[in-house]
């Protein structure tokens, strides 16, 4: 493996993993809500949630740019054109599908539970705890799933990252650019990468689900 | 202590530190953000300005590959300190508008008129108004970039000086936009079989590299003069930009060292310069006619930067 290409997977997994932390702070207190409590405006929540799912990447990347651009009402934070911008706009663009498959992992994890931690004297915070415990294998998938699409995206990377060598260039737009530029073979090693990355974890979760 | 609040906290951490991590691993303050026309980035050359220019002055150079319409447009929200462009008439609009300044003319080249190589409309060693003529007579598919890119605006100038209106010609169904970067138009007219208006770097290398077997048809006269400039974005309006380091980018491309390194440039390669330096061909009048080109298509009211532009950067222009 080049150096070059070692350089820019160890960046695609690296901005992603940290996507999916920030995404995972407010997306499992979120998912909690979601999926424990009972409130009105909550079926509409999850139904916003669930149409989420597929907003397009250049919509994501065209509205953070606008934000982040020193023209634009964010642009003092400075952000625009480093891996943070990409972190942020990725982050943003997974939480959908964490809460998703979250909720509905926590949804369908048995009520009783719940209950028994509390008779137990589980407060409601330790009994939620329980709760996610149980529900951690598709808790699991929700990461994966959301990992993969972050790591596969190409909009974001583009628009708020700039596609700069060196510090803002992921597996995604280096493809792309390879593509237009004619420097094919680091294009292809870099898909053949990028495909290892995504079926591998999709393979690696289902191993663990099966026990 | 309450397992929620831990886990929260620990989270909060392994995040902020990811960050942390990456940021720093590219030292910020120390960056000079070039907005770059996408010929000069593609070719290679700005790969090698960056490496001389690194171990001259130390700063780190992060080009934006834009294409010039955009490149401009990055300038005025205040998202690049430098560009990198082929467009006189956007950088004059540029320029009277105070968006930027300090505009050097550092380059030359000629498009490129290329086809297939049968060449079904026939237009090889013809003038560049004459091919474009007969390309719209002959109906042969055209690809435009369609980008508002500098090559998009030396096409529609061209259509324009042949006497065709430009509003006109994209109704046609000969007449295709690709909307993308050269590179990409390049391989969409070698697929198609058509006809288009290329930068002659671009071009080379991907013969050079077998990419496209579309041949250079037309690659002479002054219609199809291409000159490259630099400027630096006014922090008058943005005080958070870099200009001494803009300035100082600017002076190293001017400087014998730069225009050296694009003189060079491609001579290994593609057995020709891909760029010609025009610093002291504006300076010296080495080549009158080619000077006199220039000077017409590109400078604004006899300067290449009138002074009230110049930004208080005079030695620039002594």
């Amino acid at each position: 493996m080049s150096e070059q290409l070692f350089d820019l997977v160890v960046r695609s997994l690296w901005i992603s993993g940290t996507a999916l932390l920030f995404s995972l702070l407010w997306s499992v207190p979120i998912s909690l809500t979601l999926g424990l409590r009972k409130f009105k405006g909550r079926q509409v929540l999850i139904s916003i949630f669930n149409a989420l799912l597929g907003i397009p990447t250049v919509a994501l990347g065209l509205t953070l740019y606008l934000l982040f651009s020193r023209g634009g009402a964010l642009g003092f934070l400075g952000v625009l054109y480093t891996p943070t911008a990409i972190v942020i706009g990725q982050a943003l663009l997974i939480t959908p599908i964490v809460v998703s498959l979250l909720t509905s992992a926590i949804e369908s994890v048995n009520p009783g539970i719940r209950d028994l931690a509390k008779t137990l004297g589980a407060s409601e915070r330790q009994a939620s705890l329980a709760v996610l415990g149980e529900a951690r294998k598709g808790g699991i998938l929700a990461g994966v799933a959301a990992f993969n699409r972050a790591v596969a995206e190409l909009g974001i990377a583009l628009m708020v990252g700039g596609n700069i060598a060196g510090t803002t260039r992921v597996m995604t737009t280096e493809i792309a650019r390879g593509v237009a530029t004619g420097e094919m073979l680091l294009s292809i090693q870099l898909t053949g990468v990028l495909l290892l990355v995504v079926f591998g974890l999709t393979f690696l979760t289902n191993l663990f689900r099966r026990d | 202590m309450d397992r929620w609040i831990g886990m929260l906290i620990v989270l909060t951490i392994a995040a902020f530190f990811a960050l942390a991590v990456i940021e720093i691993s590219i030292q910020n303050e120390d960056r000079l953000m070039v907005a770059t026309t996408t010929s000069l980035y593609d070719t290679g050359l700005l790969d090698v300005i960056t490496e001389q220019y690194q171990t001259v002055y130390g700063s780190n150079l992060y080009f934006l590959a834009l294409g010039s319409g955009q490149s401009l447009e990055h300038a005025k929200r205040g998202d690049a300190d430098v560009v990198l462009v082929h467009a006189p008439e956007l950088e004059n609009k540029f320029l009277s508008e105070n968006i930027g300044g300090a505009r050097k003319i550092i380059a030359y080249n000629f498009f490129a008129i290329v086809g297939p190589g049968d060449d079904p409309a026939e237009i090889e060693n013809m003038s560049p108004l004459e091919a474009f003529q007969k390309i719209a007579r002959t109906g042969e598919t055209w690809i435009s970039r369609g980008d508002n890119s500098g090559t998009h605006t030396k096409e529609k100038s061209l259509w324009q000086a042949a006497g065709l209106e430009i509003e006109r010609l994209t109704d046609e169904s000969w007449y295709l936009e690709s909307g993308s970067g050269m590179g990409a138009t390049l391989q969409i007219a070698n697929e198609r079989r058509a006809y288009t208006l290329a930068d002659i770097g671009t071009c080379l290398k991907y013969r050079h590299e077998n990419l496209i077997d579309l041949k250079i048809l037309v690659n002479e006269g002054r219609e199809l003069l291409n000159v490259y400039s630099v400027m630096a974005v006014n922090a008058e309006n943005h005080p958070y930009l870099n200009f001494q380091k803009a300035v100082q980018f600017i002076k190293f491309l001017i400087s014998d060292e730069g225009q050296g390194i694009i003189g060079e440039f491609g001579v290994i390669d593609y057995g020709r310069p891909l760029f010609y330096p025009a610093v002291q061909l504006l300076k010296e009048n080495t080549n009158p006619q080619l000077a006199s080109w220039i000077r017409e298509y590109a400078f604004f009211d006899n300067s290449e930067c009138p002074p009230q532009y110049r930004l208080g950067q005079d030695e620039l222009y002594a």
